[in-house]
């Protein structure tokens, strides 16, 4: 971690960025939050842990609207999310600084299992530590890393960044989980049961906006939802309206640009496991137009916007 | 509240019996902003047309909807008739209460609901229509045929006589197509060549006619009147100024193993060729899959015998762009593969052959000089058995559906071709039908069955097995006696159903026309607009529209040609305003949009906008209202809802989709 403080007091000593997009101390040790930086001074608050889920790259499109650059810490999965926003034109890639950070999976504090937390060591970072230490108001409790990690990264994209200024640190395999088994067993079941499955998952959302404004796709200046210009406010005042229209409608405005950051997850107060439907399509994706990762690069032509003679023809051969 | 007008017709009582069509009307004045519905046995009748204006001028409408059948029938005409009373044109909404509603269903108390539903969407939709107006855009006064074949031939031909550019473009090395494959021709047996060649060589002649043989066409961008089209010249090793055509160097070239094209791979050819003696242009082109010097470097005989020096080794593809008012597809046919019927042991007998392939056997440049004889040991084939409809009118998924229409009748020439040279030899032909219609066609068969004695046996045969001395058993059974027939034969034809050219595909993806589901070219009306494609400025020609003979190719052509220089004759065209706009203060500058656009009518630019008192420059999307078809997929595309299509916005839609729902 120092090493990568002693980088931005460097660059934003040498003026050469003007500000630091990083993480800083929350109240507790598990929730450190996005924050910019603009002095040396300040950055006595940066931390970078395991903890430090968060995706930095949307902030980048603020950042890219102020004056000079902005040094972004991006984990190997944040870098296909900012890839797919330089696709996109949403960042400016010339105001960026990007150093490519190590990660060794993140962790969900939702997946610790004790009262009263009080401190927990072992999250560290470089510390490869397997083993997380919990104090607590009621004694010291153990559990392992891997039990503790974010579902997104038992599914990790790789260690590799997709695009960086410099990189600093290593990062670790986390893979051990397949992909798609959720989709799967989802596909699996009978159209009632998929609708009451998903009935009972969506009916906890209490719209509180959170994936939208987290999701780096979902970088819209004006999103539908709050738009005036579609009718559509006055059918997010149905009750049915989160159930029925929202998360599907907001699958379907990422779909194929999604880069399956898990961060919509991530941040569900409600712990709605809404990366499913985001997967669903990238599933569908892969086995319609051949294996493809939205943010991987910047050339490759997107399957939903990209048309070929040999694409699949819903409807022909699928039914 | 808009004043809207309804009007209901019956069209006589293809809407009427099934709709209730009074029904509608008392239903339609229930609805917001309704002031006047009536019904009408013929609303596109002037007498409707009278009580539309009439309506319009007493209610002071301010918008109407039509109650009737498809909008691509005669949305024109009502829209006419509101602009001569004074309403924009676009403020005219078609529900389409037959081919969607009368027509598909029975019961009419489920049509007339859903006939009522669709009338509702059209009110919701016509009162948020705006009033756009057309504007106009320039015609480019030239043509492009693709497919040098008789179709496209004459095509060009008809176009360059009413004064007007045309370029042709071939992929083989030399127009000429199918017909100069063939020997004879129905119904009349004149040669093919003999009434052929004089067209090819017109064509070539023309002044107003450039053709691009050894050429295809890489990409096409623009609409109607403007169309700017890449076309790849693929390098042809010769030089065509040069080249005298004096054919030394075929004669001299030591690579002789390709197989022969024209000839249906039924003999070889050189590596520098032309495909057949009559060939336009009368030049060369080195295959370079089989050229020895440009394989291996070594060799260069035909550039020494060459006294005109026209042997270019270094020549490369060249990409040439040209711009087109008009494109007519002509891209002909193939045969089928015939790899799903084993049963007829083609790809297991010489002597199993295909029509197009005893064509080439009978004429006089072909494989044989001419001379009828079995591939396998050149002996004259005593017996030989024709069967029709090989992979047509198939109700599996290894041949086509339909009927390949040319067979019957070549079939009949065939046999009577033989029995005329040589009438010793016995010809039985199997078929399902043998259909004939057409001037002089059942005239032509019933010579072949009563003067010349062909078989004719009507049944199909399952199995045609190679004996070990040579022949063929056919297996086969007489419908009509209801027996089973076993027949030695030494030669078995194969009536092999025709498809459209593989490459007509990606023709058609290029040009956005639609296709069908056996690749033939749509119409943009089965009936009163058959060398039309749905997408303007695109017309038919020839097979690649859907199996027809020669005579038909060639009116059809002509047909195509008339449609060509009509719309050529324009100086301005109105151009559709239902185009798509960008919303400056949603668009995110995301480029979407302009990925999947198909006619690149969509840029950027950086511009400031003034967001709710925030100053700032953002990346906008922009569209060229002239390239832009208003096919919508910008507005499915854009996530935030900035691209909208004018006439189809995405408030119109959702308030027809509320109005269906409510």
């Amino acid at each position: 971690m120092q090493e990568l403080i002693n980088k931005a007091k460097t660059l934003l000593e040498s003026g050469e960025v003007a500000r630091v997009l990083g993480w800083k101390k929350g109240e507790y040790e598990y929730d450190p939050e996005p924050a910019f930086f603009e002095t040396s001074e300040s950055l006595k608050d940066f931390v970078y842990n395991g903890f430090c889920g968060a995706n930095l790259s949307k902030y980048m499109i603020e950042a890219g609207k102020k004056e000079g650059k902005t040094l972004v810490f991006l984990k190997p999965c944040d870098s296909y999310s900012y890839n797919q926003l330089l696709r996109e034109h949403r960042v400016d890639r010339e105001k960026a600084y990007i150093v490519g950070v190590g990660c060794k999976g993140k962790l969900a504090v939702s997946k610790i299992p004790f009262e009263g937390i009080l401190n927990i060591s072992g999250a560290e970072y470089p510390d490869a530590a397997e083993t997380l230490t919990v104090e607590t108001l009621y004694g010291t409790e153990t559990i392992a890393y891997k039990d503790a990690m974010l579902e997104r990264c038992h599914v990790c994209k790789g260690k590799e960044h997709v695009v960086y200024d410099e990189l600093i640190g290593e990062s670790a395999d986390t893979v051990d989980a397949d992909r798609f088994a959720e989709v799967e067993r989802i596909e699996a079941m009978s159209p009632e049961e998929k609708f009451a499955f998903f009935q009972s998952e969506l009916s906890k959302c209490i719209r509180c906006n959170a994936c939208r404004n987290v999701c780096p796709a979902c970088s819209c200046r004006k999103c539908v939802f709050d738009s005036t210009a579609f009718d559509s406010e006055q059918k997010a005042n149905t009750t049915s309206f989160e159930e029925k229209m929202f998360h599907i409608i907001r699958a379907f405005h990422v779909a194929g640009r999604c880069t399956d950051c898990g961060e919509c997850s991530r941040v569900c107060p409600q712990g709605i496991p809404l990366h499913l439907f985001n997967r669903k399509f990238i599933k569908d994706i892969n086995a319609l137009y051949g294996e493809y990762q939205a943010g991987s690069d910047l050339e490759s032509k997107a399957p939903l916007t990209n048309f070929t003679t040999e694409d699949a023809e819903p409807g022909v051969g699928r039914g | 509240m808009r004043k809207i007008g309804v009007f209901v017709c019956h069209c006589g009582s293809n809407i009427a019996a099934t709709v209730d069509v009074k029904k509608v009307v008392e239903l339609a004045l229930q609805e917001q902003g309704v002031v006047h519905a009536e019904d009408y046995p013929y609303m596109c009748s002037e007498a409707g047309q009278v009580r539309i204006a009439e309506a319009i001028k007493e209610n002071k409408l301010e918008g109407i909807v039509v109650c009737s059948c498809s909008p691509r029938m005669h949305e024109a005409t009502f829209r006419k008739c509101a602009e001569r009373n004074g309403l924009n044109p676009y403020l005219v909404e078609i529900a389409n209460i037959r081919e969607h509603c009368s027509w598909i269903h029975k019961d009419m108390a489920e049509a007339t609901e859903k006939a009522v539903i669709l009338m509702r969407a059209a009110v919701a939709k016509v009162h948020l229509n705006a009033p756009l107006q057309a504007g106009e855009s320039a015609v480019t006064k030239r043509a492009l045929v693709i497919g040098g074949g008789i179709a496209g031939i004459q095509t060009a031909i008809d176009i360059a006589d009413a004064g007007y550019k045309v370029d042709i473009v071939e992929k083989e090395p030399s127009i000429g197509g199918r017909m100069s494959q063939l020997d004879k021709t129905f119904p009349t047996l004149d040669c093919s060549a003999c009434i052929l060649t004089p067209k090819m060589v017109e064509a070539a002649a023309h002044e107003n006619i450039t053709i691009h043989t050894w050429s295809e066409v890489e990409k096409v961008s623009g609409f109607v009147g403007n169309f700017t089209v890449d076309i790849r010249k693929k390098a042809r090793y010769v030089d065509m100024d040069k080249c005298t055509g004096c054919g030394i160097c075929q004669e001299k070239c030591p690579s002789k193993k390709p197989l022969n094209e024209f000839n249906r791979g039924l003999n070889t050819r050189s590596a520098i060729y032309t495909p057949f003696a009559q060939a336009i242009p009368n030049v060369p082109v080195i295959d370079a899959n089989a050229c020895i010097k440009l394989n291996t470097g070594k060799c260069g005989i035909c550039e020494k015998f060459c006294q005109a020096g026209a042997i270019d080794y270094t020549q490369k593809d060249e990409i040439i762009t040209e711009q087109y008012g008009a494109i007519v597809v002509a891209t002909g046919f193939d045969t089928i593969k015939l790899d799903k019927y084993g049963e007829y042991a083609y790809n297991e007998s010489k002597d199993v052959i295909t029509s197009l392939e005893l064509e080439r056997i009978m004429n006089a440049a072909g494989p044989t000089k001419g001379h009828l004889e079995r591939l396998s040991d050149g002996k004259a084939p005593k017996e030989i058995v024709f069967i029709q409809c090989v992979g047509s009118r198939c109700s599996d998924d290894r041949g086509k559906p339909y009927c390949s229409k040319i067979c019957c009748m070549y079939t009949a020439k065939h046999a009577m071709l033989i029995r005329d040279k040589y009438p010793d030899t016995n010809v039985t032909v199997f078929y399902i039908d043998v259909r004939t219609p057409g001037k002089n066609f059942d005239e032509f068969y019933r010579r072949a069955v009563e003067d010349y004695g062909v078989n004719y046996v009507k049944g199909q045969v399952g199995k045609v097995a190679p004996q070990p001395d040579g022949s063929l058993m056919v297996h086969g059974v007489d419908l009509l006696e209801n027996k089973q027939i076993l027949k030695k034969a030494d030669m078995v034809v194969l009536a092999t159903a025709i498809e459209p050219n593989p490459d007509v595909r990606k023709i058609a993806t290029m040009l956005t026309a639609s296709i069908d589901t056996n690749n033939f070219l749509t119409e943009a009306h089965p009936k009163l607009r058959p060398v039309e494609s749905p997408t303007a400025g695109v017309f038919l020609s020839g097979v690649c529209q859907g199996p027809k003979d020669i005579p038909e190719t060639v009116a059809q052509a002509g047909a195509a040609a008339v449609k060509v220089i009509g719309l050529l004759a324009k100086d301005k065209l109105k151009t559709n305003p239902c185009t798509a706009k960008a919303d400056e203060l949603r668009c995110n500058g995301c480029s979407q949009c302009a990925n999947v656009c198909p006619y690149g009518a969509i840029s950027y630019e950086t511009r400031q906008v003034n967001d709710h008192g925030i100053r700032e420059d953002r990346r906008i999307a922009v569209v060229n209202s002239a390239l832009c078809q208003g096919c919508g997929a910008c507005t499915v595309t854009c996530p935030s809802g900035a691209m909208d299509l004018q006439g189809f916005s995405n408030r119109q839609i959702i308030a027809e989709v509320d109005a269906i729902c409510r």
